[in-house]
Parts: structure tokens; sequence; C-alpha cells
């Protein structure tokens, strides 16, 4: 058998590749982070609960609609981003005008209401969601075993973070966005209408926790306080990164992912906290953040 | 006008009104101590401690929000760090319950200088990412540390007999120890915040770009207070483990931080009573919804008055008790 540094081959890739995939989630959860951030100016703590929804939208879904895994990759994020928008339009809105330290503490509220319906109705323990059919199964490399659902989460992830990228970069209303991230007030004053804006890069950046949450249901159980340790991980990510730019959060997630999974294989008593770990170091050496701008 | 006048005639002595003031609060204070002796008699005196505990936890931590305008979320590693060196002293070397507990909240000081050294590097929404970052990795710690008992946490620590001949089996004296630990810790709180130093703090909270051009170091004041809130966090928590007689998980999980974030806002960000307040509403409230049929909607209740405060009572049960009282009595 091939041996990588004293570790078998296959588990040392089979541990990386759910590193990427756990970089993956990091990435696109720290990327509605920051979307939301840029414009709202508040932490949304309410990011792990609604990634919880949109897996709990798509187990839902299926079981009480029987719409399948393709549909609900649209439509539970349709849905959990426009509860996420009724959020911003009638109780965020409200709280513009003080503090933006109440945005992150109503938010955190909300999140412990949602995880606390959730575990009243479905119980703390997990329910299956199934891999769907045309991603059953896998393929051998030869150095591991790829399961095809891992890998298209993958995939379909890079894509996601390389379009909103390009969406904010690239194209008018990323335009607008940037520009109300810089100046709301100026922006408004030339006509554009920024609370409306606000309140759809809200619920956009909900959609892309719920997105993420549909990916996760087939290979993580689908239960109430799935969310809630992962966003912790996930702002140790921000505060690595930095949210000052889209491809920064997007490197940090993908990176921190790999080396928790490295962790895993070669330290794992270490690999809940290495993250933590890396976050202190970042923040000794360039307390900005790797991508961040300094204050 | 014949009532203006009046009015007028009472506010140009400012002195006379910072006098009544004083003695309205003196009077404040004697009657809530007085309450306070005489509670043990007429409640569970347990419950009591349990909310002094919580409200010592709780003014703790309103320093950093309140006067020094620093949101941190990684309070509960400070409560947890103190409960579990005091329970481990208590329990593997039998010392007296007083240096447990000084040891204890030791050790929430050189954890606290460790905490605010990191986190005061970046202001604002990230000084909470962080300090709830390091919370966790203290909660993954403790959780895989052999002393701590890791999800069982640490059982049957012995009370002991304070000073080595107190002893504190008995309820009532385990209750006027717990009502001098508290009192010690407030009056702390107290000089601090009228202080020069607590001067700053709020100068700091105001606006910090104008403390800095001012000349002061902002960043050593911030410091100060964050250790002191962690300190007096983990001296909550050493107490708290020789009441209970254990040191559990739950104390460091970030739940606890937000629980007493919740406290604070209930009872009035950035008064000195309020935090007692809060702490009092939010333990009675889950202590009677856990007897109730409601019990399993503890969580979901405590996020809707959190909702709520956020959204309608943003002063907090005191805070608005001032309010009215600044607009009706004049």
């Amino acid at each position: 058998m091939t041996m990588i540094f004293g570790v078998p081959a296959a588990a040392f890739f089979g541990q990386l590749l759910l590193g990427l995939i756990n970089g993956a989630f990091y990435a696109l959860l720290s990327l509605g982070l920051a979307i939301i951030f840029g414009l709202l100016k508040i932490i949304n703590f309410a990011h792990g609960a609604q990634y919880m929804l949109g897996a709990f939208a798509a187990y839902l879904l299926l079981h009480l609609l029987g719409i399948n895994y393709w549909m609900a990759l649209f439509l539970a994020p349709l849905i959990v981003g426009t509860f996420g928008a009724l959020i911003e339009r009638y109780l965020l809105r409200r709280i513009t005008h003080i503090d933006h330290m109440y945005g992150l503490l109503l938010t955190f509220g909300l999140a412990l209401i949602i995880q606390g319906l959730f575990t009243n109705i479905f119980g703390v323990s997990g329910n299956r969601y199934p891999v769907p059919d045309a991603l059953s199964g896998g393929v051998n490399l030869g150095f591991m075993f790829l399961p095809y659902y891992r890998g298209w989460i993958v995939a379909i992830a890079v894509v996601v973070c390389i379009a909103v990228w390009f969406l904010i970069e690239k194209t008018k209303l990323g335009g607008y966005l940037r520009a109300g991230t810089e100046n709301p007030a100026l922006m408004q004053a030339f006509g554009i209408n920024v609370p409306l804006l606000v309140t759809l890069t809200y619920g956009f950046g909900v959609a892309l926790a719920a997105f993420t949450g549909v990916l996760a249901a087939p290979i993580y159980s689908v239960a109430p306080g799935m969310g809630a340790n992962l966003l912790i991980v996930v702002f140790a990510v921000v505060v690595i990164g930095g949210m000052g730019s889209i491809m920064g959060a997007i490197i940090t997630g993908l990176a921190m992912g790999i080396v928790e999974g490295l962790t895993k294989v070669y330290y794992p008593e270490a690999s809940n906290t290495v993250i933590f770990l890396v976050m202190i170091f970042v923040l000794l050496l360039r307390p900005a953040g790797l991508f961040g701008k300094e204050a | 006008m014949a009532t203006t006048e009046t009015k007028k005639i009472k506010l140009s002595s400012a002195q006379e009104l910072q006098q009544a003031v004083k003695r309205r609060r003196i009077m404040i204070y004697t009657a809530l101590l007085a309450v306070a002796l005489v509670a043990p008699f007429l409640a569970y005196p347990v419950f009591l401690m349990k909310i002094l505990c919580f409200a010592l936890f709780a003014c703790a931590f309103n320093l950093v929000l309140g006067y020094t305008g620093l949101l941190s979320f990684g309070h509960a590693a400070f409560l947890a760090t103190g409960g579990y060196f005091t329970g481990y002293l208590l329990s593997q070397h039998a010392v007296t319950p007083e240096v447990g507990i000084l040891v204890g909240t030791l050790a929430a000081i050189i954890l606290g200088t460790f905490f605010g050294l990191l986190s005061i590097r970046r202001q604002g929404i990230y000084f909470a990412m962080i300090t709830l970052a390091l919370a966790q990795l203290v909660f993954f710690f403790y959780l895989q540390a052999d002393f701590t008992g890791g999800e069982d946490g640490m059982q049957g620590v012995p009370r002991g007999y304070l000073f080595g001949f107190i002893d504190l089996e008995n309820n009532l004296s385990m209750y006027y120890f717990v009502l001098a630990v508290f009192l010690l810790g407030f009056m702390l709180i107290q000089r601090t915040i009228h202080s020069p130093f607590g001067q700053v703090l709020k100068a700091i909270r105001e606006n910090e770009p104008r403390a800095t051009s001012l000349g002061y170091n902002v960043d050593a004041y911030k410091l100060v207070a964050f250790v002191i809130s962690a300190g007096l966090a983990g001296l909550a928590g050493s107490t708290k483990t020789v009441i209970f007689q254990l040191a559990s998980l739950n104390d460091a999980h970030w739940h606890m931080s937000g629980e007493v974030i919740l406290m604070t806002l209930v009872g009035g960000v950035g008064t000195l009573v309020g935090p007692i307040v809060g702490a009092t509403f939010v333990l009675t409230l889950t202590h009677q919804l856990a007897q109730s049929a409601l019990g399993d909607w503890v969580n979901v209740i405590l996020g809707v008055v959190f909702v709520a405060c956020v959204m309608a009572f943003r002063a907090g049960i005191v805070g608005e008790i001032q309010k009215f009282a600044k607009k009706n009595f004049k």
C-alpha cells in the first residue's frame, strides 16, 4: 500500500476530500456572511440556523411533497431566502439606525428561536436524507475511492463561489452592491432603491446558507443543531481571512477545510481546534486577517 | 408661569440635586441589602445563591459591554475556568474553599489577559467573533482534558470549611459567604465605574477615536477592563462550583455566553443594578418554565425575550424604569 508520511494513501486522500468538502461549506458560508456584512454591517448569527433550515427544507420537501434533490437545491434556498428577506424587512430594518451590535444580538435571538423550535418538533437526533440516485456510487481513482456525491459537492461549491464572485465583481448589480458597501447614502441620492437592495442582499446571503444546507443534507444527518457549532468555526475562518475580499473568503474557507482534514489524519485530537489555533496565529502576525485591509 | 419657576429654582442648585440622587442611591442599596440579608429565610437558599452567582457574572460582563462598549461572546470560558480550577483543587488537593476560589479567579484572570491581548487587536464585530472562537477552543480543551471529567463534569466537589473552621455544608453559612463574595465583586465594579479609570472607559465607549486623540492608550484601558471582568466572571464560576459541588461543561458552552448577554440586556446594559435584575429575571423564568409544561420551550422563549428586548426594550428593565422616572419625577 502506498504511504504518505506514514499514513495509508487511501486514508490520507479520504480525509483530504472530507477536508475539501468542509472547506467548501466554510467558503460558501463565510461568503454569505461577508456579503451580508458588507451592506448591513452586521454579523448574521442566524447563519448557522439558516443553513440548518436549508437542510430541513430539502428534507421536508422530499418527505412531505416528494420533491427531489435537484428541485430542492433550487427551492429550499428560495424559501429560506424569502424568509430571510422578511426578517430583514420587518425586524432588522427597524434597528439599522442604532448600534450594529443590536443586529448581532437580534440574529442570535432568532437563531435560538429557530433551533429551539426545530429541536422540539424533530428532536435532537439527526434525520437521514438520501443521496440522489444520479450521484450514488463512486469511482475508484486508483489511490482512493471517490463517492460521486462528494466530488459533486466540491465541484458545485467552487462553481457557485466563482459565480458569486463574478456577480459581485463584474456585473452592474454587483457594482451597486459594492457602491452600497462604500457609501449607501450617496447611492440613495443617485436614485437607487437602497432599502430594497439591502433586503435582497440579506435574502441572498441567507439563500446561500440554505443552499449549503441542502448540499450538506445527504452527507451529514439533518439535525437542528447542525449549524450552531459549524457557525463558530466559520467565524474563525472569517477572522482568519478578513471580510474585505470575496476571493479571500473562498480561498481561506477551502484552505482551512484542508488544514482541518489533514489534522484529522496526523493529530486527530486537535482536529476540532486547529482552525481556532490558526486564528490565534493570524491575529498575532497579521491582525487584519490574511486578505483584510488594515483599519 | 409658577411651575416652570419652581423647576428652574430646583435645577439651579445642581449640587443639591446630586446629593438627592446620592441619598436615593444609598436608600436603594440599603433596601436591597436588607432584602438580601433576610432572603434565605423566605426563599430556597440554593436558588438565591445561584442568582447571586449569575448576578455577579452578569455585572462582570456588563463592565465590558455596558461601560466599555465591547461585546464579548466568550465569557463562558472564564466562568468555566474558575469553576474547573476551584473544583480540581477542592476535590484533589483538599484546600480550603477560599484558597480554591482565589486560585480559580487567578486562572480566569490569566485566561482573560490572553483573550484580551488577542481580541483587542480587532474591533467591533470581529471582537465578538474572536472571543466566541477562543471560548470554543477553551470548550474543546475542557471537553478533552483529563482532569475535567469531560461531558460528565466534575462531580461531588466538597464544600469544605471556610478558613478552616466555618462549615459550608450548612446552606445558611454558605449563603452569607456567597453574599459577601457578591458584594465584594459588586463594590469593585462600582468603584471601577465611578473612578477616573471608569470615566475613560465610558469615553472609549462613546467615542473611541476621540479618546485616542486625547492621548489615552485605548487598548490598555480596554485590556484592563476586560481582565477585571474576566476575573470577576471567574470568581462567579468558582463560587458556583463550591455551591453546587459541581463544575460542568455547560458552563463553558457558547450558550452560557449568550445567556449572560441576555441577562445584561434584560436588566439594562450600562446600569449598575440592571444585570442583577436581569439575572434574577432570567433564572426565575427558566426555573419556572422548567417546572411547567413549557419545559421544552425554554430556549425558544429565551430567544423571544432576546428579540423582544432588542426590538422594543433596549434599555432593559432598570433602564426603562430610569427613563420613566426621569420623565415623570423631575
